[in-house]
Protein backbone atom coordinates (compact mmCIF):
# COMPACT_ATOMS: atom_id res chain seq x y z
CA UNK A 1 0.00 0.00 0.00
CA UNK A 2 1.16 3.53 -0.75
CA UNK A 3 0.86 6.14 1.98
CA UNK A 4 -0.80 9.53 1.40
CA UNK A 5 0.03 12.41 3.74
CA UNK A 6 -1.62 15.82 3.90
CA UNK A 7 0.87 18.55 4.80
CA UNK A 8 0.62 21.95 6.47
CA UNK A 9 -2.86 23.36 7.05
CA UNK A 10 -4.84 20.39 5.64
CA UNK A 11 -6.34 18.89 8.77
CA UNK A 12 -6.51 15.28 7.60
CA UNK A 13 -4.95 12.08 8.90
CA UNK A 14 -2.62 10.08 6.61
CA UNK A 15 -4.22 7.25 4.65
CA UNK A 16 -3.10 4.10 2.83
CA UNK A 17 -4.19 3.40 -0.74
CA UNK A 18 -3.83 0.50 -3.16
CA UNK A 19 -3.20 2.27 -6.49
CA UNK A 20 -0.99 1.96 -9.57
CA UNK A 21 -1.04 5.59 -10.78
CA UNK A 22 -1.92 9.05 -9.48
CA UNK A 23 -4.96 9.05 -11.77
CA UNK A 24 -6.42 6.33 -9.52
CA UNK A 25 -5.83 8.51 -6.47
CA UNK A 26 -7.72 11.33 -8.18
CA UNK A 27 -10.67 8.95 -8.61
CA UNK A 28 -10.54 7.96 -4.93
CA UNK A 29 -10.58 11.62 -3.86
CA UNK A 30 -13.63 12.42 -6.00
CA UNK A 31 -15.82 11.15 -3.20
CA UNK A 32 -14.27 13.48 -0.60
CA UNK A 33 -16.07 16.81 -0.86
CA UNK A 34 -14.13 18.43 2.00
CA UNK A 35 -10.85 17.74 0.19
CA UNK A 36 -11.88 19.32 -3.14
CA UNK A 37 -10.90 22.91 -2.26
CA UNK A 38 -7.45 21.67 -1.23
CA UNK A 39 -6.99 19.54 -4.37
CA UNK A 40 -7.40 22.64 -6.54
CA UNK A 41 -4.39 24.33 -4.95
CA UNK A 42 -2.19 21.44 -3.78
CA UNK A 43 0.98 20.26 -5.47
CA UNK A 44 1.87 16.57 -5.26
CA UNK A 45 5.16 14.93 -4.33
CA UNK A 46 6.08 11.26 -4.63
CA UNK A 47 8.86 10.22 -2.29
CA UNK A 48 9.63 13.92 -1.71
CA UNK A 49 9.90 14.90 -5.39
CA UNK A 50 7.23 17.14 -6.94
CA UNK A 51 5.44 15.59 -9.93
CA UNK A 52 3.34 17.12 -12.71
CA UNK A 53 1.67 14.10 -14.37
CA UNK A 54 -1.17 11.80 -13.38
CA UNK A 55 0.51 8.98 -15.33
CA UNK A 56 3.29 8.60 -12.75
CA UNK A 57 3.48 4.97 -11.61
CA UNK A 58 2.98 4.36 -7.90
CA UNK A 59 5.00 1.56 -6.31
CA UNK A 60 4.32 -0.33 -3.11
CA UNK A 61 5.45 1.73 -0.08
CA UNK A 62 5.65 4.99 -2.04
CA UNK A 63 4.98 8.14 -0.05
CA UNK A 64 2.57 10.59 -1.72
CA UNK A 65 2.46 14.09 -0.19
CA UNK A 66 -0.07 16.86 -0.84
CA UNK A 67 1.48 20.32 -0.46
CA UNK A 68 -0.75 23.41 -0.15
CA UNK A 69 0.52 26.87 -1.19
CA UNK A 70 3.60 27.93 0.78
CA UNK A 71 4.85 31.10 2.45
CA UNK A 72 8.07 31.00 4.43
CA UNK A 73 9.85 33.77 6.25
CA UNK B 1 25.31 23.06 9.53
CA UNK B 2 24.15 25.35 6.70
CA UNK B 3 20.38 24.83 7.22
CA UNK B 4 19.04 24.94 10.77
CA UNK B 5 15.51 24.82 12.14
CA UNK B 6 14.57 26.11 15.59
CA UNK B 7 11.43 25.83 17.71
CA UNK B 8 10.01 29.34 18.33
CA UNK B 9 11.69 32.68 17.58
CA UNK B 10 15.29 32.74 16.39
CA UNK B 11 18.06 33.90 18.68
CA UNK B 12 19.38 36.40 16.15
CA UNK B 13 22.47 37.48 18.08
CA UNK B 14 23.62 33.91 18.74
CA UNK B 15 23.00 32.71 15.17
CA UNK B 16 24.49 35.67 13.30
CA UNK B 17 27.53 35.89 15.63
CA UNK B 18 28.15 32.14 15.29
CA UNK B 19 27.86 32.26 11.50
CA UNK B 20 30.18 35.27 11.31
CA UNK B 21 32.75 33.58 13.56
CA UNK B 22 32.51 30.34 11.55
CA UNK B 23 33.06 32.20 8.27
CA UNK B 24 35.50 35.01 9.13
CA UNK B 25 38.64 32.92 8.59
CA UNK B 26 37.44 31.26 5.35
CA UNK B 27 38.73 34.18 3.28
CA UNK B 28 35.35 35.33 1.99
CA UNK B 29 35.36 39.07 1.37
CA UNK B 30 31.62 39.59 1.75
CA UNK B 31 29.11 38.37 4.34
CA UNK B 32 25.55 39.51 3.59
CA UNK B 33 22.80 38.57 6.04
CA UNK B 34 19.03 38.97 5.68
CA UNK B 35 16.99 38.95 8.89
CA UNK B 36 13.21 38.75 8.70
CA UNK B 37 11.28 40.38 11.58
CA UNK B 38 7.61 39.64 12.31
CA UNK B 39 5.60 42.85 11.92
CA UNK B 40 2.67 43.91 14.09
CA UNK B 41 -0.13 44.25 11.52
CA UNK B 42 -3.77 43.26 11.01
CA UNK B 43 -4.23 42.50 14.70
CA UNK B 44 -1.90 39.51 14.83
CA UNK B 45 0.17 38.65 17.91
CA UNK B 46 2.68 36.78 15.77
CA UNK B 47 3.13 34.15 13.08
CA UNK B 48 3.35 30.37 13.25
CA UNK B 49 5.03 27.93 10.86
CA UNK B 50 4.89 24.30 9.74
CA UNK B 51 7.83 22.93 7.77
CA UNK B 52 8.18 19.83 5.61
CA UNK B 53 11.82 19.07 6.20
CA UNK B 54 12.69 16.48 3.48
CA UNK B 55 11.77 18.77 0.57
CA UNK B 56 13.13 21.87 2.34
CA UNK B 57 16.50 20.13 2.64
CA UNK B 58 16.61 19.07 -1.02
CA UNK B 59 15.51 22.58 -2.11
CA UNK B 60 18.28 24.09 0.04
CA UNK B 61 20.89 21.59 -1.19
CA UNK B 62 20.14 22.57 -4.81
CA UNK B 63 20.69 26.25 -3.93
CA UNK B 64 23.89 25.41 -2.07
CA UNK B 65 25.17 23.74 -5.23
CA UNK B 66 24.33 26.88 -7.26
CA UNK B 67 26.18 29.00 -4.69
CA UNK B 68 29.18 26.67 -4.75
CA UNK B 69 29.45 27.03 -8.54
CA UNK B 70 29.93 30.78 -7.94
CA UNK B 71 32.43 30.33 -5.10
CA UNK B 72 29.78 31.34 -2.53
CA UNK B 73 28.18 29.61 0.46
CA UNK B 74 24.64 29.87 1.87
CA UNK B 75 23.39 29.79 5.46
CA UNK B 76 19.78 29.68 6.58
CA UNK B 77 17.80 29.43 9.82
CA UNK B 78 14.01 29.21 10.15
CA UNK B 79 11.50 28.89 12.98
CA UNK B 80 9.00 26.11 13.61
CA UNK B 81 5.86 26.88 15.62
CA UNK B 82 4.92 30.25 17.11
CA UNK B 83 6.98 33.42 16.60
CA UNK B 84 5.77 36.62 18.37
CA UNK B 85 5.67 40.07 16.77
CA UNK B 86 8.99 41.91 16.66
CA UNK B 87 11.07 38.73 16.82
CA UNK B 88 12.71 36.88 13.95
CA UNK B 89 11.49 33.76 12.14
CA UNK B 90 13.98 33.74 9.27
CA UNK B 91 17.65 34.49 8.74
CA UNK B 92 19.68 33.75 5.66
CA UNK B 93 23.16 34.81 4.66
CA UNK B 94 25.54 34.50 1.75
CA UNK B 95 29.31 34.60 1.97
CA UNK B 96 31.36 35.09 -1.18
CA UNK B 97 34.77 36.31 -2.27
CA UNK B 98 33.05 39.20 -4.08
CA UNK B 99 30.27 41.52 -2.92
CA UNK B 100 28.33 41.56 -6.23
CA UNK B 101 27.94 37.78 -6.34
CA UNK B 102 26.68 37.74 -2.74
CA UNK B 103 24.22 40.61 -3.25
CA UNK B 104 22.66 38.97 -6.31
CA UNK B 105 22.58 35.55 -4.68
CA UNK B 106 20.88 36.71 -1.47
CA UNK B 107 18.15 38.38 -3.55
CA UNK B 108 17.57 35.40 -5.84
CA UNK B 109 17.73 32.93 -2.94
CA UNK B 110 15.19 34.79 -0.77
CA UNK B 111 12.83 35.27 -3.74
CA UNK B 112 12.88 31.56 -4.52
CA UNK B 113 12.57 30.73 -0.82
CA UNK B 114 9.30 32.69 -0.71
CA UNK B 115 8.00 30.92 -3.82
CA UNK B 116 9.12 27.34 -3.31
CA UNK B 117 10.32 26.42 0.20
CA UNK B 118 7.78 23.97 1.73
CA UNK B 119 6.85 26.12 4.72
CA UNK B 120 3.30 27.04 5.75
CA UNK B 121 2.55 30.31 7.51
CA UNK B 122 -0.27 31.05 9.93
CA UNK B 123 -1.35 34.33 11.54
CA UNK B 124 -1.76 34.12 15.32
CA UNK B 125 -5.08 35.81 16.08
CA UNK B 126 -6.71 35.50 19.53
CA UNK B 127 -4.41 32.56 20.25
CA UNK B 128 -5.53 30.64 17.15
CA UNK B 129 -3.55 29.72 14.01
CA UNK B 130 -5.15 31.04 10.82
CA UNK B 131 -3.57 29.77 7.58
CA UNK B 132 -2.22 32.73 5.56
CA UNK B 133 -3.74 31.35 2.36
CA UNK B 134 -3.98 34.70 0.55
CA UNK B 135 -0.26 35.38 0.99
CA UNK B 136 0.82 31.89 -0.02
CA UNK B 137 2.23 30.70 -3.33
CA UNK B 138 1.15 27.73 -5.44
CA UNK B 139 3.88 25.13 -5.93
CA UNK B 140 4.76 23.69 -9.34
CA UNK B 141 2.06 21.30 -10.56
CA UNK B 142 -0.61 22.57 -8.14
CA UNK B 143 -4.10 21.29 -8.91
CA UNK B 144 -2.92 17.99 -10.38
CA UNK B 145 -5.52 15.95 -8.45
CA UNK B 146 -8.50 18.32 -8.78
Amino acid sequence: MAKVEFLGPIQKEPMEVDIKTLAELKEIFKGDSELQEWLEICAVAINDTLVCSLDVKIELNDKISLLPPVCGG
Amino acid sequence: MALELHDGPLNVEEITNRWFNDMRDKNYGAYIPFIGIVRDEDGISGLSFDIYEPILQSWFDAWQQKAKEQGAYLLMAHSRGDVPNHTSSYISAVVSPQRKVALKLINDFVEDFKANAPIWKYDLIDGKRVYAKDRSHLLSGAGLLK
